[in-house]
């Protein structure tokens, strides 16, 4: 009837098909579900031990892992890249090592270099879920903005989307990029021609330097924050000028559509890449996003860590 | 699954008008033994628990003219054996009338065999609330329990050996005709 699920890691969204994409949406239903019970634990992974392996920072995204292990009765154990062996010259694959031998079943790992998830799934036994790789994938961010369009729209074939922003370093745009474009949505991505260049139309989307033109058309806008912290000065033209030419303001967001669904993987940058008053209107999910994504790691951790190995 | 036809090997148990006899008994035994029907909450086991349990809540309704509540009770994440079985157990969302403090709530499965999908239900139920009661409703009772569970209503007894194996087909979850078969191995 469906696919069933065979693989002990999540690394990208690039790799999975449209069915298995489909069956951790289903999936994430009925943990969604979970979350309305009085008692919101279940016994799904009861004896097995999650790693989040944070080697770059991160709050919500590891929050929401340890939250989702927590429901499904795991153990969580959190390592971040000050506490851990990597700033005594450890290299990742034996801190990674030690973790396995410590029989971490799981291991849920953020890192500044692209490709060090797939680098681990390929030498280690225990489940590898990718919370973010350098500017390549951040897979549960792509499932949970896919499982939200999906809820408030009732599909996501044939609907226009429109990403937002800094597309050249985000992992986020990639995630959904692979996502929507094989689920049959129409991806526009819109931003300064320094970080969204043209390169991306290989990956089945359209470009645009003028946000004004897509609005209006569109089912769901996804802002992405404008990273400071990454930000060179080549790229970027100033703080005032990306808000006068990209930000969604009170104004541009008069070009929407009524049903238009605002999106933002968060943290929000109130008054840059988006005002305050559109984050905390009436089309804005941003917190359903939150809710959302515990329930779909749920789904991941539970497709993942409970498969046979 | 559905491919795999009966074969030669296949003995058959109950046909749709002995499925049919069976759960309109369960349902009699049900009005009986719960003089407040109106508490009482019919909760399939998906796939197939869900629509014997809306079977004979049809058929509580055609004698008894009250509607009774069904829900659905998964129980694929409260299992014991996750990460123990080559096939990962499909997850469904789970459905129950709340609060159910108060209710009698009935389990409704196809077979009953080792008494741990019954567990795993009793397990996820206690996680939605405190029902006054719970009562098992099984289409068949095969034997072979692991658990301390029995069941209060059985529309069949299939003695049988554990080599064996039951095949119930329904024709709203299977796409065939209603019948439950028994296979020698």
């Amino acid at each position: 009837m469906k696919a069933r699920w065979t693989r002990k890691d999540l690394l990208g969204l690039r790799e999975l098909s449209v069915d298995e994409i489909n069956f951790i949406l289903e999936t994430a239903d009925a943990f969604k579900q979970v979350g309305t019970r009085e008692i919101k634990k279940v016994p799904a992974l009861r004896g097995k031990t999650l790693v989040n392996f944070f080697v770059e920072p991160s709050t919500r995204t590891r929050t929401s892992f340890e939250l989702a292990a927590s429901r499904l009765s795991a153990d969580v154990i959190n390592i971040s890249a000050g506490t851990s062996s990597l700033t005594k010259g450890e290299t990742l694959k034996d801190t990674a090592k030690v973790l396995e031998a410590n029989h971490a079943d799981i291991i849920v790992l953020r890192h500044s270099s692209a490709g060090a998830p797939q680098f681990l799934a390929q030498r280690l036994k225990s489940s590898i879920i990718n919370a973010g790789d350098g500017a390549h994938e951040h897979p549960t961010q792509g499932l949970l903005d896919l499982y939200t369009i999906r809820e408030k729209r009732e599909k996501i074939d044939d609907l226009n989307v429109v990403i937002v922003g800094d597309i050249l370093f985000s992992r986020v745009a990639r995630s959904n990029i692979f996502g929507l474009t094989k689920l049959g949505a129409r991806v526009t991505l819109v931003g300064p021609s320094t970080l969204v260049p043209r390169e991306f139309e290989k990956l089945g989307v359209e470009i645009s330097h003028k946000i004004d033109n897509v609005l209006p058309d569109a089912d769901v806008v996804n802002l992405l924050r404008i990273q400071h912290e990454r930000q060179r000065k080549e790229y970027f033209p100033g703080i005032g000028e990306y808000t006068a030419l990209f930000g969604l303001t009170k104004e541009r967001a008069k070009l929407l559509k009524p049903d238009c669904l605002i999106m933002h993987p968060g943290p929000i940058n109130r008054g840059v890449e988006i005002d305050s008053e559109v984050a905390d209107g009436l089309q804005s999910v941003v917190l359903d996003q939150v809710t959302n994504g515990l329930a779909v790691r749920m789904a991941i951790l539970y497709l993942c860590g409970g498969i046979a190995t | 699954m559905k491919d795999r036809q009966p074969t030669s090997a296949a003995v058959p148990i109950m046909d749709a008008a002995a499925i049919q006899r069976a759960l309109r008994r369960v349902a009699h035994e049900i009005v009986e033994r719960n003089p407040d029907l109106c508490s009482v909450v019919l909760a399939g086991i998906p796939l197939r628990g869900v629509e014997i349990a809306r079977r004979i809540a049809e058929f509580i309704r055609g004698s008894e003219k009250i509607e009774i509540e069904t829900g659905i009770v998964d129980v694929a994440m409260h299992r014991d054996d996750v990460g123990a079985r080559a096939e990962l157990p499909i997850v469904h969302e789970s459905k129950l009338p709340l609060p159910l403090e108060g209710r009698t709530l009935i389990i409704v499965d196809d077979v009953l065999y080792t008494g741990r999908t019954v567990r795993a239900a009793m397990d996820a139920i206690s996680s939605f609330g405190r029902p006054a009661r719970i009562q098992l409703a099984a289409l068949i009772d095969r034997g072979h329990r692991e658990l301390p569970i029995r069941a209060d209503y059985v529309g069949k007894n299939l003695p049988s050996a554990a080599t064996e194996k039951v095949r119930v087909r329904l024709e709203q979850t299977d796409g065939e005709p209603d019948a439950v078969w028994l296979f020698k191995e």
